[in-house]
């Protein structure tokens, strides 16, 4: 996919994905190569996003009148809560580091295997076993409490299926916790020889980010679920007012998870960009060390910001000032990521494959989505917007625009080793701008319609509001056009599309030292690091000519 | 992934293992610890807010089972820290003894808490819709201490006084204590499954001064379990106890 024609390539007789070790379904679902359970949950979550994907449809065309389209208002409820619980806890947080770490860390680092190949499989059984309560609660009338699940509304109230969202969710914890302690003992422990610290890909830094927070943030979750759901079934009463407990300790738990949760999303779409920019601008990353540093600090300052989500819970003023400065906060770390994508294209050499696209689109409507942020922390003006679309906007941006594109534009980069073949290049550039433009059109009338005071949540609007919610349902069918067309080509590619080769694009890292798909154990031979990170010009093995014009010095400061 | 001897095939020496797994055990511990963060934080909330009522609640535990425990379990640590140090200077009929030792101690510990339940059960101690805090000092039982009884009634009354909704905020209390309690024995069932391997393990002659990964890191759960206990007793039996 470069200018010039790259020779023709051989599968590898033997890879990961044709390997026999037993009988066919056996060895997929006994599996231990991280590799294929990467694979298991790339069906995995799909099979969510389309779940949720459905609910979101649904409530788009409901909300193309005034008085709503489609569903009851009880249904209404349901729709928005499960579109929720399928999106985030089952689509989102296991999406880019359950399906692309998995498959990328070892061979990033130049290992054989995460350090615990069984526990691996064992989350992603957990993730299953989760997912099927969760389904469970859906097949059975579905339940109504919005994903954050507020008491006593969740544990005593509702009369929906309740029990068993609450159930399924705290199982799938444990398979996040799993993979994020696999994840950050690998990276201690697994390193290739050279492979230093400072020499790891910032995909590997974004995933190490991740992990903390996967591994300090999740059990918080699990406790406060369980005790939710204790509640629900056995009238203890940790949450309950009836009995003195205390509904805004559940919201300060919850959140204590579920802020830094949004950064188990967006950090690993990060480390996506991360990899995407200094590969199609061939040039090494800007800032190396400023990027690596900045997931540490989004992890560490995600964790102190949470009751931003609280201000109008009757919280101290003086707690309510300190959270909206610390929320001020994680913006520095963000915005210093931003800056060095955006220096490293500065006299890059450009070129504009389909990653590409995915990670510039990141670029920008991450942005948008951090910006409206900070207008959230403000507590004056949160009073105003709190709870209204402009919020939803906001997530969306940042959870849609900014991890759903990573994760699409991280499948379009690696999909070449994973697969070993190529996808059709003007059709793949076409989708991109198609999610682009969706995206925008169904989210951005949000924010002007949460300005303007529409409420989130609720099933029925004023009719001033039909034109602006008639562009966002219309945005959804382009944006719902977005994501089918990767999938169709994508899946046509496993079997039609070209052979890669091991180094299509090429990039510098060490996954792409070894064969597309890789072998089973990855690397013939464990290799040894002894080049810096996105240095281009000391890299002969690119077949990239040394001293091009369009290769730029690995340690430059312009 | 192919195994040579004790060596898993994702990794190049037996020590490399040996750190992943040690890590990979302190990692969790560090989630198990946010993991009863959470239930610590709801109980200093509700300590705070309702002293009474949590006063009265840790006067119904019975200070002799949950302190016989205590020492149960510090026991159950000293044997256990004996099986991994067994197992490293390679006494292998000693590492067997000590892991059913440690066992043992685990299973009389939550014997006893099957008898401290029942006892909450006889009570009507049980958050929900039959809890009744006066319960106990208006029907005792025939073999019950009328002395005891009477100072329970008098107590009572006097908390009453103080918080006339004592009855709502006591199954706090309860929910608290059913919840920690609770979710540490379900630890402890844990460990036990995990000891019961390892002794599978020992009569094999599995774990030598080379090899005895498991014992250790079997080891550090354990001795977690206990430090949770050690703050657990504390917090629900001792803290504002006058009887």
């Amino acid at each position: 996919m470069s200018d010039t024609p790259t020779p023709d390539h051989q599968l590898p007789r033997t890879h990961y994905l044709n390997a026999t070790y037993g009988s066919g379904t056996r060895s997929w679902l006994l599996t231990t190569d991280h590799k294929r359970i990467a694979l298991l949950y790339l069906g995995s979550v799909t099979v969510f996003f389309f779940i949720g994907g459905v609910f979101a449809t649904m409530i788009r065309i409901h909300l193309l009148t005034p008085g709503g389209a489609l569903v009851t208002p009880e249904t209404y409820n349901k729709l928005f809560t499960m579109h929720g619980v399928a999106m985030i806890f089952f689509f989102l947080i296991p999406s880019i580091p359950a399906v692309l770490g998995n498959f990328l860390i070892p061979l990033m680092i130049g290992a054989k295997d995460l350090a615990f190949p069984k526990i691996n499989l064992l989350s992603w059984y957990i993730y299953i076993v989760g997912g099927c309560f969760v389904l469970y609660s859906f097949g059975t009338g579905g339940l109504d409490t919005g994903w954050t699940f507020y008491t006593p509304l969740s544990s005593v109230y509702s009369n929906s299926a309740v029990t068993p969202a609450v159930i399924g969710i705290f199982i799938n914890g444990f398979s996040s916790i799993l993979t994020g302690l696999n994840f950050i003992v690998t990276i201690h422990t697994m390193r290739a020889p050279g492979m230093t610290w400072f020499r790891l890909p910032l995909f590997v830094w974004a995933h190490y980010a991740t992990s903390l927070v996967m591994i300090l943030g999740t059990p918080v979750i699990a406790i406060t679920l369980l005790l939710a759901g204790l509640e629900r079934m056995f009238h203890l009463g940790f949450f309950n007012p009836a009995l003195g407990g205390d509904p805004i300790l559940f919201q300060h738990l919850f959140w204590f998870y579920s802020h830094p949760a949004v950064y188990i999303m967006v950090l690993p779409a990060m480390g996506v960009v991360s990899e995407i920019i200094p590969t199609f601008a061939r040039k090494p990353i800007f800032g190396y060390s400023f990027i690596a540093g900045s997931s540490i600090a989004i992890a560490v300052i995600g964790f102190l910001v949470w009751a931003h989500h609280m201000f109008v819970t009757g919280e101290s003023t003086y707690a309510a000032l300190t959270f909206s400065f610390l929320s001020y906060l994680v913006a520095i770390p963000s915005a210093v990521k931003v800056f060095n994508w955006t220096s490293t294209l500065y006299k890059g050499s450009i070129s504009w494959d389909p990653p590409m696209i995915y990670a510039l689109g990141f670029i920008g409507l991450f942005v948008i989505g951090g910006l409206t942020g900070l207008s959230l922390a403000c507590l004056g003006l949160d009073i105003h917007i709190h709870d209204t679309y402009f919020v939803v906007a906001h997530f969306h941006y940042i959870m849609v625009g900014g991890a759903v594109m990573g994760f699409v534009g991280a499948l379009h980069f690696w999909w070449p080793k994973i697969t070993g073949r190529l996808y059709p290049e003007t059709l793949s550039r076409a989708a991109a701008v198609t999610l682009f433009v969706g995206f925008n059109l169904t989210f951005f009338p949000q924010f002007i319609l949460g300005y303007l005071g529409m409420p989130r949540r609720y099933h029925t609007y004023p009719p001033e509001f039909q034109v602006l919610n008639v562009l966002s349902t219309a945005g959804a069918s382009i944006l719902a056009l977005g994501y089918l067309i990767p999938m169709a080509y994508l899946a046509w590619s496993m079997r039609y599309g070209r052979v890669a080769g091991p180094n299509p694009w090429p990039a510098t890292g060490l996954e792409w030292k070894t064969a597309s798909p890789p072998p089973t154990e990855n690397f013939d031979v464990t290799p040894e690091v002894t080049w810096e990170p996105y240095d281009f010009q000391n890299r002969p093995d690119l077949g990239l000519a040394a001293g091009a014009p369009s290769l730029a010095p690995a340690h430059s400061d312009d | 992934m192919h195994r040579t001897g004790e060596l898993y095939g994702q990794f190049e020496t037996l020590e490399q293992q040996k750190e992943s797994a040690a890590l990979g055990m302190w990692i969790f511990l560090v989630t198990e610890v946010l993991f009863f963060g959470g239930l610590f934080l709801t109980y200093t909330i509700n300590r705070h807010a309702f002293g009474t009522a949590f006063g009265v609640g840790s006067n119904t535990l019975d200070i002799r089972l949950g302190g016989g425990n205590t020492v149960v379990l510090i026991l159950s640590s000293l044997t256990m820290a004996m099986a991994v140090w067994s197992a490293q200077i390679g006494k292998k009929q000693l590492v067997s003894i000590f892991l059913i030792a440690t066992l043992a101690l685990g299973s009389v510990f939550l014997g006893v808490k099957v008898v401290e339940y029942k006892q909450k059960f006889d009570h009507h101690l049980i958050p929900g819709y039959g809890f009744d805090i006066r319960y106990h000092s208006e029907l005792p039982a025939p073999m019950d201490n009328p002395v005891e009884i009477a100072a329970e009634k008098e107590e009572l009354e006097k908390a009453f006084a103080v918080d006339p909704d004592i009855n709502a905020h006591a199954q706090l209390y309860f929910s608290l204590y059913f919840g920690m309690t609770g979710l540490h024995a379900l630890h402890m069932i844990v460990g036990a499954g995990l000891l019961i391997w390892l002794i599978r393990g020992s009569f094999h002659g599995r774990f030598t001064p080379q090899y005895n990964t498991p014992v250790e890191i079997v080891g550090l759960y354990w001795h977690f379990v206990d430090i949770v206990w050690i703050y657990l007793f504390p917090l629900l039996y001792l803290i504002d106890r006058h009887r």
